[in-house]
């Protein structure tokens, strides 16, 4: 149950210099797990960049905290909780929306937008369909209630997630630079109190469980599952803002994993103090609790803050306004233990800085033997299409690609009355009251790519991030990850981690992009082996003129239409390896994808963000899953405009190989643009310097490649916005009956 | 003219709703829930949010609230009463407007534009409307879907205190309802949010039609 191995065990033995007693091998049980200490991950992690012009706040706090300008800050970060919805989807979901939005109001920020990445099996299994909705219900039922509007994320399935779904829930806030708070306590004989809801046995070794393998018995872990209660939260973040407002705190933190105990001792570590919990103080939610279960408890809605002596009776006088909890449950001491006293007696007395240093494992990094199998590609076994309607209908009724309206129509994106830009484009924007300045945000993950070649993978994750906030005006400023991978103690799990992390860190260099924050979830496997290698990235944006802004959707008839046709290095890579056509109609995962081009992706990306802060264009979008055809035919669903695509012969086409490489390829690098006519000089002008084709016009009912396919835009709506939770194969008003 | 805005523990578009009434160009005051207190409101919206967690049924336990006691009492003496989404049904648990509020039928939240039309411009909320008018408004809610039982119903329709009706139903309500106003017609209920779509750089300001129209009554 506690999860330690006989080498940290007697680590902790030579730390001590005694045997600890069992509160104390908990701490250290919760502590030193992959979730709290990252012991596998800390020597791979600290090759991501993290220094850039706008970083206030970078990794070691509770979130990254990036300059907007005006006087603004975002404090941002990404986190996992895959383990708990697996096993119990709903509260699963719904905590982890909690959770994260405690680490951005420990750093003082007011929460202002979410945004979830989600991984599950095929959605013709039960089992895959009941996680799905439950999931998606669970990250309604805790956002819509706490007032935080959900503007974004992704979700992607395959057999790959089955039985392990990757539920990653990315928080954003918004903050004046000048009222930055650090979770670091100081000032011996300072206070610690404890806000919000009261402590119960839920959650404990929780972050035990996350850091182990799934098996048969995980759904006996139920209980290992907080239950969130969004009403307590939201009182909790009104609470805490106003502390914060009146100036009344020397320091915050959020309780997740671990408990107090986790808070406590990073408090007393990064402060260079120690900490003295009364146990018996903390409010319980139930009787006979030992004192190791009120110190690891995960019981949800609870922050733990410094505060001066004499400021208690305001603060408490606050959380009683609030209706929350508010209790003093022990002062900040001057040796460096955290130590937990029951009735004045020491009951656990352990260094915070041994709690906060958890042994390091670095492995060696091995090629494992799968790679050589999965990137055999003979291109001569896929054909051209015989009939390319048909495909392009197969191919956006997949649930990879088909709208995600059913799903983010259950989130409420507009609470706040920020929301600029809603979900559906590239990225969600969203304004900052009172100023000119927006921001925007997205989240991508590319687990197939990361699977095929993790290095260009990685990279290509974040090219992907940085395209989506360039096509909605937006300058990249940093990012948030969390690095979602199987079991790091196997070779070919290792060797993942540290290749997708290299790839990772090359694209944020190149691309001046470093990394602020992040989580790992490692150990996302079942007996059916590891999930595909996910790194997901939450990159933030901003843009100086939020008026200035672009979105997928053809917005007028008779739009010049241009495809920025991306690189492709002459490496003899098939922009169809790993592709989502050769997945959905071919049924193969195979193949080395192109390597990114970090340099090309950084230029066109620069480009299309300048025409859309000029003004110039207003219509935009990146290449992605599906290519140019499915990109298009999203730009046309958006709102219903058609398209008249002249083909040009393939010979005069800017990119090279096949017409199925093109019109359906993944090279990365890539956009579509639209414009109305009279600007056509301006635009190419700009254009000069870059491949692209100039494709045809926007309008009409149809959807028209000439000569190759001639859909109506019902026919197509049909299979694009077929909902997500319904059956597959069952005809359900009809809907279901089209492919 | 100042504008209250009451917030229980759980309202969570009260912000917004304080900032509408900053745009619409009035004073925006905010009504603390355990405070009997309107401070001298010309008009008060109950906004939306999810008041008291929705625990027990959503607006059944804000009705309780010391504040509501004022504002029964100014509602009862004539004062407008704007009721959003979760305030549309605390006024119902508070029998301030008929009807209730039940689970969407489609089981699942709901947030979108919708069409509505303005059935009645004979309201404090909806004077500056044209009856018939088109609106595009934004919902976002559970339990959306309007009841009342058919006698209730036929009178609502009779005497025309249907405000907004849905022009694609979101929710399952009856009559395609999406707002209704009491006899004496200065308390209106309506499921969707026209502060969400009152400032222009949002895209929309057509909310502000709904908003602006209580200034109009005042100046009578």
């Amino acid at each position: 149950m506690l999860g330690l191995s006989d080498f940290e065990y007697d680590r902790i033995l030579e730390l001590l210099g005694r045997v600890p007693n069992f509160l104390e091998l908990s701490l250290f049980s919760v502590m030193w797990s992959e979730h709290c200490g990252y012991k596998n991950s800390r020597p791979l992690l600290s090759r991501f960049p993290n220094e850039g012009p706008r970083v206030l706040q970078g990794p070691g706090e509770n979130a990254g905290v990036v300059e907007v300008g005006d006087g603004w800050a975002l404090a941002f970060k990404v986190e996992s909780h895959n383990h708990p919805s697996a096993v119990e989807p709903y509260e699963g979901a719904a905590t982890g929306v909690g959770g994260i939005i405690r680490d951005i109001l420990a750093m003082g920020a007011r929460p202002v937008a979410l945004l979830d990445a989600l991984r599950f099996g095929p959605l013709d299994d039960e089992r895959n369909r009941y996680l799905f909705r439950e999931v998606v219900r669970g990250i309604g039922g805790y956002g819509n209630a706490v007032g935080v509007p959900t503007v974004g994320g992704e979700v992607e399935f395959s057999e790959a997630y089955s039985g392990n779904p990757l539920v990653n829930a990315m928080c954003v806030g918004l903050i004046r630079t000048e009222n930055l708070m650090r979770s670091r306590a100081t000032g011996e004989g300072n206070l610690v109190v404890l806000l919000g809801s009261k402590t119960g046995r839920d959650g404990i070794h929780g972050a035990t469980f996350a850091s182990g393998e799934l098996t048969e018995e995980s759904e006996s872990r139920r209980s290992n599952v907080q239950v969130g209660d969004p009403f307590a939260e939201k009182m909790l973040i009104e609470c805490c803002l106003k502390l914060l407002e009146e100036d009344l705190l020397v320091s915050l933190q959020d309780l997740g994993a671990a408990g107090i105990t986790s808070s406590a001792s990073e408090m007393a570590a990064s402060g260079g103090v120690g900490i003295d919990i009364e146990v018996e103080k903390i409010p319980r939610r139930e009787s006979g609790m030992e004192p190791f279960e009120a110190m690891i408890s995960e019981s949800q809605e609870r922050m733990l803050a410094v505060v001066e002596p004499g400021d208690e009776e305001k603060v408490l006088a606050f959380a009683q306004r609030y209706g929350i909890g508010g209790t003093v449950v022990g002062r900040v001491a001057g040796h460096g233990d955290l130590r937990v006293i029951e009735n004045g007696e020491i009951v656990g007395s352990v260094s915070a800085e041994y709690l906060a240093d958890a042994p390091v494992y670095e492995r060696e990094i091995v090629r494992p033997e799968y790679l050589a199998e999965v990137q055999k590609l003979d291109l001569e076994t896929i054909p051209e299409p015989d009939d390319y309607n048909e495909v392009l209908l197969k191919m956006l009724a997949h649930p990879n690609l088909r709208s995600r309206r059913t799903i983010f129509g259950q989130y409420d994106h507009e609470v706040g009355t920020n929301t600029v830009v809603r979900p559906g484009a590239d990225a969600a924007v969203m304004r900052i009251k009172g100023t000119k300045r927006g921001f925007a945000m997205t989240t991508d993950g590319r687990g197939r790519h990361c699977y095929l070649d993790p290095r260009g993978g990685g990279a290509a994750t974040v090219a992907e991030a940085y395209r989506n906030l360039s096509c909605v005006g937006a300058e990249p400023v940093a990012i948030t990850n969390c690095l979602n991978f199987g079991n790091p103690e196997k070779r070919e799990g290792y060797y993942q981690l540290a290749e997708c992390i290299e790839g990772m860190s090359e694209a944020c260099e190149v691309l001046g992009t470093p990394v602020v924050s992040g989580n790992v979830s490692l150990y996302n496997e079942t007996a059916r082996g590891p999930i595909y290698p996910t790194p997901v990235v939450g990159m933030v944006g901003v843009l100086e003129d939020v008026t200035c802004h672009a979105t997928p959707a053809f917005k007028r008839e008779g739009d010049m239409v241009v495809v920025l046709t991306g690189t492709m290095r002459p490496t003899g890579e098939s922009p169809l390896a790993g592709s989502e056509y050769l997945e959905i109609v071919h049924g193969r995962v195979a193949g080395v994808p192109p390597k990114p081009d970090l340099a090309a992706e950084k230029r066109a990306s620069d480009l299309v963000r300048s025409m859309v802060r000029s003004g110039l264009i207003d219509t935009a979008h990146d290449l992605s899953g599906g290519g140019e055809l499915v990109a298009l035919a999203e730009m046309a669903l958006s709102d219903g405009i058609g398209l008249e695509y002249s083909v040009p012969e393939i010979e005069f086409m800017s990119g090279h190989g096949r017409l199925l490489e093109n019109l359906l390829g993944e090279k990365g690098a890539g956009f579509i643009i639209a414009f109305p006519e009279e600007r056509w000089d301006e635009v190419q002008d700009a254009l000069s310097d870059f491949a692209y084709d100039n494709i045809g016009y926007t309008g009409g009912e149809r959807f028209e490649l000439e000569g190759l396919i001639d859909l109506g835009m019902e026919e197509l709506r049909e299979a694009y916005e077929r909902d997500l939770f319904g059956v597959p194969g069952e005809v359900l008003g009809g809907s279901e009956a089209v492919g | 003219m100042r504008v209250g805005v009451t917030v229980f523990p759980g309202s969570n578009c009260d912000r917004d709703a304080l900032h509408a009434v900053k745009l619409m160009g009035a004073e925006p005051v905010e009504l603390w829930h355990a405070d009997a207190d309107l401070k001298g409101s010309d008009a008060v919206i109950v906004p939306g949010g999810f008041s008291y967690g929705d625990y027990l049924r959503p607006g059944a336990i804000a009705r309780f609230a010391k504040v509501m006691a004022p504002l029964e009492e100014f509602a009862r003496e004539g004062g407008p009463v704007l009721g959003v989404c979760n305030g549309f049904q605390v006024l119902c648990e508070a029998h301030l407007l008929p009807g209730a509020l039940l689970q969407n039928t489609h089981l699942r939240f709901a947030c979108d534009r919708v069409r509505v039309r303005v059935e009645t411009a004979d309201t404090p909320w909806t004077a500056a409307c044209e009856r018939g008018e088109e609106l595009v408004l934004p919902v976002a809610h559970n339990e959306g879907n309007y009841f009342a039982d058919a006698e209730t119903l036929a009178r609502l329709e009779d005497e025309g205190r249907v405000v907004l009706r849905y022009l694609e139903n979101p929710n399952g309500s009856m009559n395609d309802i999406a707002g209704v106003c009491n006899e004496a017609r200065n308390v209106v209920g309506v499921m969707p949010h026209p502060e969400r779509v009152s400032d222009s750089a949002l895209g929309s300001d057509e909310g502000l039609k709904i908003l602006r129209s209580v200034l109009a009554g005042a100046t009578v």
